[in-house]
């Protein structure tokens, strides 16, 4: 189907991955041949590139009202999430082996948090509401003597609810144990201070915010003991081990201050026509329903279930007409299990599987919805009409 | 190594443009198998002639492109074949005649051909009880 020629190409996957903006890969064109420096080195080369990297430091942590210092550079959310759940695990062995995740985070922390299991580790998992809301008092009731970490989902990758995460970093803070979020979705989208939220530890990725790939973030306040995941030359004061991705960095760093500077604007005007896309939808086309909070969630997701069909088949049709988007989480459409997102939100099997998420981006237009509203409701008559009424 | 497209042209075609979708509402036999649990549902009407051969039948699926292809060609696969031929097309004739299926995909063929096999039994069970 890679093959059919398409008339248009319309993007509506931004949650999987973003294009990099042309000013971000601008920025970083010298870093590839020309300041290539280890950042390690003494002589010029590895002075330039030391510098790049210390001020994109400033840019990211900027975003989040961080310290710089606060900052380490890892090479994606997923080995950010994996480092704080395994190196909070690792370094706090002596005051618990308790951690408090939500039962929506994304896979990599869901398979950290096994895995710490089958080293002994305890984990309880939040349950949420329709919406997908974590209840804060859950929080303060699960969290134990021996708890280290309350690790919750900032916003849903899949539903896109957001989280009251100051209400929960507030309630850690006072039990004094550490607050992880993981920010992969909402970072640059939403506001974000990790002081006003008490947030001890908080995992961003690059390439949602239109950097490029293979590179990401993790904030660790100041005092937090976490072990390394990877030991050698001492780069990221310590905690991450790794000749440094300079070119990388300066391209988060130049989307960070591009989403410092647009976010307003731009939260405003996907929320304009996402609200738009979603009323089309729920209005133009029978059985169907919005998964997720109707106004606590991201300015650019759009997740909706139909009834009597099937996601994946609504994938393939759209993409035919020119049309990207996703059944949910990308990483999880190599499995065949509907999504454990859409599933503790007190979605059926069928239900779940008849689910389709849509998610905005920069450079989406009125046009591309308004061509989506008019070729979806046929779509999913047409395939409505081949499973007859099952 | 070549790559692939995740699902083939044949997939594609039939996918986008079944010939076999419907009912036969006097069916001599219904095959219903799978689960909405699982994502697919397959339905097969047969129509059978005093030779025991297919004279026509028709799918209903409510499933992801390739449960959709694989019932479309299962369709064809059989149209005037006897029961008893019919019985013997396998799932990997299936994916064959469909140029390859994605390896988590090939239980779809295996619910065609499922389909198929609960319609037959379906249409001896019926045809016992009229005797």
């Amino acid at each position: 189907m890679r093959n059919i020629k398409r008339k248009r190409k319309i993007y509506l996957d931004y949650a999987a991955t973003t294009p990099v903006d042309p000013r971000v890969w601008r920025a970083m064109f010298p870093y590839f041949s020309e300041k290539f420096g280890n950042s390690m080195s003494l002589h010029g080369f590895g002075q330039e590139a030391k510098i790049a990297l210390e001020k994109s430091r400033e840019e990211v942590a900027d975003l989040i009202s961080a310290k710089p210092n606060e900052i380490i550079f890892t090479s994606s959310a997923t080995e950010s999430n994996n480092l704080v759940l395994k190196g909070v695990a690792y370094a706090n062995q002596k005051r618990g082996n308790h951690f408090v995740i939500s039962k929506i985070e994304h896979s990599c922390i869901m398979e950290s948090a096994k895995w710490l299991e089958k080293q002994g580790f305890k984990v309880t998992k939040l349950n949420v509401d329709k919406y997908g809301l974590v209840n804060p008092k859950n929080v303060r009731k699960a969290i134990k003597k021996n708890t280290i970490l309350v690790s919750v989902i900032h916003a849903s990758n899949e539903i896109g609810t957001i989280q009251p995460i100051r209400e929960i970093g507030k309630i850690c803070r006072e039990k004094g144990v550490y607050f992880h979020t993981d920010a992969t979705q909402s970072f640059g989208k939403i506001p974000l201070d990790v002081k006003k939220m008490n947030i001890d530890l908080l995992s961003a990725s690059s390439h949602k915010i239109y950097g490029p790939k293979g590179i990401a973030c993790l904030y660790i306040r100041e005092g937090t003991k976490i072990e390394p995941l990877l030991h050698g030359g001492g780069q990221e004061m310590g905690f991450r081990s790794s000749t440094v991705n300079v070119s990388g960095i300066v391209g988060f760093a130049k989307a960070c201050q591009i989403a410092k500077k647009e976010m307003k604007k731009e939260s405003r005007c996907l929320t304009w026509l996402r609200n738009k896309l979603v009323k089309g939808v729920l209005k133009e086309i029978p059985g169907s329903h919005l998964n997720g909070h109707p106004e606590k969630r991201l300015p650019n997701n759009a997740n909706f279930w139909f009834e009597f069909v099937e996601g994946e088949s609504m994938v393939i049709q759209l993409d035919l007409l020119g049309i990207a988007t996703s059944t949910g989480s990308a990483c999880s459409s190599a499995k065949l299990e509907p999504s454990h997102v859409l599933l503790a939100i007190g979605l059926r099997h069928e239900q779940a599987h008849g689910s389709l998420r849509l998610s905005l981006g920069r450079w989406t237009t009125e046009a591309e919805i308004n061509y989506l509203l008019k070729v979806l409701p046929g779509v999913i008559n047409n395939l409505r009409n081949i499973a007859g009424h099952i | 190594m070549t790559l692939k497209p995740y699902y083939s042209k044949e997939v594609i075609k039939r996918f986008t443009h079944p010939k076999n979708f419907g009912q036969i509402n006097d069916a001599d036999g219904i095959g219903k198998v799978g689960n909405p649990r699982c994502g697919d549902v397959m339905k097969l009407y047969i129509k059978v002639d005093d030779k025991e051969r297919i004279k026509d039948i028709k799918f209903h699926t409510l499933g992801c492109a390739a449960a959709i292809a694989a019932s479309d060609i299962a369709c064809d696969l059989v149209k005037g074949k006897t029961l008893k031929e019919a019985l013997k097309i396998d799932y990997k004739k299936i994916i064959k005649e469909l140029g390859d299926l994605p390896a988590i995909k090939i239980h779809c063929s295996v619910l065609a051909r499922e389909g198929l096999k609960t319609a037959i039994k379906n249409y001896y069970e019926k045809r016992k009880k009229k005797k």
